[in-house]
């Protein structure tokens, strides 16, 4: 007969491996890295930390792209808030993806089978246009069979050279886009980047409560790690027949969508973004969608996300300064 | 019977899609108990959604706990005689894929089913997964292309959101079974929503006859392996 012992789990979380608590907090009873870091293994280093913030000094604002699901088109947007912010030819705009197993930024920026130089100043981006740079694991691979298989401390030390060795000079922008969850990736992108300063976090879903689902736990995440929160995309939000022009909700906002959510955690909501064949189409060429279909509804409403994200960064810039 | 093993421990789904009745796991002598999924339905369930004291719980692990749990899934858990065990993972090649394969190696497992959208960008990123399977030794039992254009309910219109045919053409390439396509379907996303059996209850959606044609290959492989 089974034993009525109900099974739960500390969610205590992992205090990061070069942190000083590492090894030590509650939170390592039973992990199996424990022993190394109690041991000091992996200890911060005090001149890596200078080094890292020195690089970001000319870093203005930094927006972070999370998911909680995976699939629900983050990376799309990714590469269009950098499209659409570089649209100013006054703006410097840099795209940094840190999805080291699925990197597809490159595909979408069409640069796909570049590689990155190496100069006295460190890695070079490479350039969709002179005022829009990326970077990516892609770039350092020869074959597009070639896979990234690597457990978590592995891509934590390449974030962390993407940060320190990329010369990405006077940036207005940089974007991170991410891998979907709350895992190495994303502890580690927080942490290096503590020594700068990231204004916030931008969280893509889709409208289903299975999405969201996942996006409550991205936003407590957010909360744990401080990282402000900009607000939320609802991105798939209904498609228009093309034929007949009647709309079908493909993923239904079973439990009120994006918006019922936002409103419920006293998050913004940014905008909805309509499904649109174009824009598959047109990251699969490696072009703009926003530049190839300048009329579509999803193109009216990336922009007034990415213009809503633009007034915030310039706004918490601006406290700043008066706090300064 | 079959057990779903769900992989994905950052953004645990299957619970809500398979709607179980009581959540609790529970512990015997013989080890942790799976969870019955809802309406009588022969499936076991066991996903960290079950553990978690609030849903919205973030699970903020690095990699050494993820593996340790994913073990455990496989190890501790009582999952009795199972004619099929299904393991769910998230998107990757990295912690919970190179543990769950080397916890179920000595198990012989029949082989991975890869799931992609038809857009280019998509299939590229599966491509470095049958890579993962070459190098992992894991035999690929197929590619699912899913989210394989859509039929307008009001005119019947069918409309490749996202692209068309780039799962079956990777298949192609790769020289592994293209086991077919599954259109984007409300009816389907309708019943996860709210953890109905899709099975049952739509059989003249566009979904099912993709669905049931996956299987029934994926039991036809199985018979011809045993």
């Amino acid at each position: 007969a089974a034993v009525a012992a109900q099974l739960s789990l500390s969610l205590a979380e992992c205090p990061g491996i070069g942190n000083a608590q590492a090894g030590r907090a509650a939170a390592c009873q039973g992990c199996p890295n424990q022993g190394l870091c109690a041991a000091g293994a992996a200890e911060p280093d005090p001149a890596e930390a200078a080094e890292l913030r020195e690089r970001l000094r000319a870093v203005r604002h930094t927006v972070l792209v999370l998911s909680g699901k995976g699939g629900v088109g983050k990376s799309t947007f990714s590469a269009h808030l950098a499209h659409g912010l570089a649209a100013d030819e006054t703006k410097q705009v840099a795209l940094l993806d840190i999805d080291i197993c699925g990197p597809s930024i490159p595909k979408m920026m069409g640069l796909e089978g570049e590689q990155v130089h190496q100069s006295g100043s460190g890695w070079s981006p490479v350039y969709v246009e002179e005022n829009l740079g990326v970077m990516s694991v892609g770039f350092l691979l020869s074959s597009p069979d070639d896979a990234v298989i690597w457990r978590g401390p592995k891509k934590n030390g390449l974030i962390k050279q993407f940060l320190r060795d990329v010369d990405w000079g006077e940036v207005d922008y940089l974007i991170v886009d991410t891998p979907p969850g709350t895992s190495d990736e994303h502890l580690s992108i927080v942490q290096f980047l503590s020594t700068a300063h990231i204004d916030g976090a931008v969280i893509v879903t889709t409208p289903q409560e299975v999405s969201l689902q996942d996006v409550r736990k991205e936003i407590n995440f957010c909360r744990k790690v401080k990282l402000p929160i900009i607000g939320v995309v609802e991105n798939m939000s209904g498609f228009v027949c093309p034929k007949c022009k009647n709309e079908s909700q493909i993923f239904p906002p079973t439990t009120g969508g994006a918006e019922k959510m936002c409103q419920n955690l006293n998050v913004s909501l940014l905008g909805k973004v309509p499904l649109d064949p174009q824009i598959g189409k047109s990251c699969d060429r490696g072009q703009s969608f926003l530049a190839e279909a300048p009329e579509s509804p999803a193109t009216l409403s990336y922009r007034n996300i990415i213009q809503r994200i633009q007034e915030y960064c310039e706004q918490h810039h601006l406290q700043e300064e008066k706090i300064m | 019977q079959v057990g779903i093993l769900d992989a994905d421990l950052c953004g645990p789904s299957i619970p809500h899609m398979l709607r179980p009745q009581e959540r609790a796991v529970l512990q015997c002598a013989r080890g942790w108990l799976p969870v019955p999924a809802g309406h009588t339905l022969p499936i076991a369930l066991m996903s960290i959604g079950f553990l978690l004291e609030r849903p919205d719980d973030a699970v903020v692990w690095r990699g050494p706990r993820k593996n340790a749990l994913i073990k455990q899934f496989i190890t501790d858990v009582a999952w009795g005689d199972l004619d099929f065990l299904l393991v769910d993972t998230p998107p990757g090649t990295s912690d919970e894929h190179i543990s769950t394969v080397e916890a179920l190696r000595p198990h012989q497992p029949l082989g991975a089913i890869l799931v992609t959208t038809p857009q280019a960008v998509s299939v590229g990123d599966v491509r470095r997964e049958l890579t993962f399977c070459r190098k992992a030794g894991l035999r690929v039992l197929g590619i699912v292309e899913n989210m394989s254009g859509f039929v307008c309910p009001h005119c019947s219109e069918c409309t490749n959101i996202f692209s068309k045919g780039g799962g079956e053409e990777l298949a192609k390439h790769a020289g592994v079974p293209f086991l077919g396509r599954i259109p984007l379907d409300p009816q389907l996303s309708q019943s996860l929503e709210e953890g109905r059996d899709f099975i049952q209850e739509f059989p003249k959606s566009s979904a099912f006859p993709a669905l049931t044609h996956i299987a029934q290959q994926i039991l036809d492989t199985s018979q011809g392996s045993s």
